[in-house]
């Protein structure tokens, strides 16, 4: 059903120099401590990452539940801010879609799609061929899923013991991982424009509208970069 | 507080729906989109760029605890740990592990 051979060479990503386990493991452990703080309960913590396996969904989970948010409101805030997924999704599957593969594997496996899983799918893809490509990427969602999950176990336990510098430094783990990643997929000038571009207008709009700020420097950032790519 | 525990677990499952949602449509519309087609190609910028955007954004404007350290320290901590990793042939577990301890100490250094 799964090759196992690519799944399990997708599966050890997630050790070795560039592992995603070290900024995924921070950043986790932050959530874990942060969902006992809220008052949630261990089974509970472990429930929110296995299911939504999303570190800026969490954060706003997290958040709205402390206000008392309703949950129409929780659904709207989570949604927009994990819209990035979407394009992520679509800029990812068609490079793993094979006819001989069945579709179940494609729907179930899209969970996995988080920054981390979907940076290394795209800097090792080519490297595999086509027909064995999902179950490599298989490997790998279940590899940083379970450094999520494990890491949300630790957070929660040891958040007695982290104090504010800690938590300082955990948190910005996962920014410098992720630039460092991006820097590194700076392969073509259409990439790497898309990367400034976006870094530089994300931001920007924050000051037009904090909700819409990074679909709206996303998508223009993204299609500027489209444009000068192809007409260059 | 059986009350607030099923409040708790309809707040995960509204959570991971509406994340989950995102990722299905994409699986949808990936069924018609060849890797090789213009439109493949622009939702691949707009994801870099998406992820770009909400990178920086947690950098210049974060939530939560590194709200509490100062931005010219953030944004140095970032550059440095940049350059490490493409001074160590882009090793990412050095540049990972000095950022928390760099922020750390600069944090407490330099905020008060």
């Amino acid at each position: 059903m799964i090759n196992s051979k690519y799944f399990f060479q997708g599966f050890k990503s997630i050790k070795g120099l560039d592992s995603p386990a070290l900024a995924l493991g921070a950043s986790f452990i932050a959530i874990g401590a942060l969902l006992k703080n809220i008052g949630f309960n261990l089974g509970q913590s472990i429930f929110s990452t296995f299911l939504t396996y999303a570190l800026p969904g969490s954060l706003v989970m997290a958040e709205s539940f402390l206000i008392g948010a309703s949950l129409i409101n929780i659904f709207l805030a989570v949604w927009l801010v994990n819209i990035r997924l979407y394009p992520m999704t679509v800029s990812l599957m068609p490079l793993l879609l094979h006819k001989s593969q069945p579709r179940w594997k494609y729907y179930l496996s899209c969970h996995f799609i988080a920054v981390s899983a979907w940076l290394i799918m795209k800097s090792n893809y080519q490297s595999i061929e086509k027909k064995h490509r999902i179950d490599f990427w298989i490997g790998i969602g279940t590899g940083t899923w379970s450094v999520a999950i494990v890491s949300t176990i630790i957070g929660f336990l040891a958040s007695d013991y982290l104090n504010k510098d800690m938590m300082i430094g955990l948190a910005i783990v996962n920014p410098v991982y992720f630039t460092c990643m991006m820097v590194g997929a700076m392969k073509s000038l259409q990439i790497s424009l898309s990367i400034i571009l976006g870094a530089i207008l994300g931001p920007a709009f924050f000051f037009i509208s904090p909700e819409w700020s990074i679909l709206y420097g996303g998508v223009s950032a993204g299609t500027i970069a489209y444009f000068v790519g192809e007409f260059k | 507080m059986s009350d607030i525990s099923n409040n708790i677990i309809l707040v995960i499952l509204v959570t991971s729906f509406a994340t989950y949602l995102s990722r299905f449509l994409g699986v949808v519309s990936s069924e018609k989109i060849k890797d090789t087609s213009k439109i493949f190609k622009w939702f691949n910028c707009i994801a870099y760029s998406v992820l770009a955007a909400l990178i920086a954004r947690m950098v210049v404007f974060p939530a939560g605890e590194l709200a509490e350290s100062a931005i010219f320290i953030r944004l140095f901590v970032v550059v440095v740990s940049v350059v490490m990793f493409l001074f160590t042939k882009r090793n990412l577990v050095y540049p990972t592990v000095a950022s928390a301890i760099m922020l750390a100490i600069l944090n407490n250094y330099l905020s008060i």
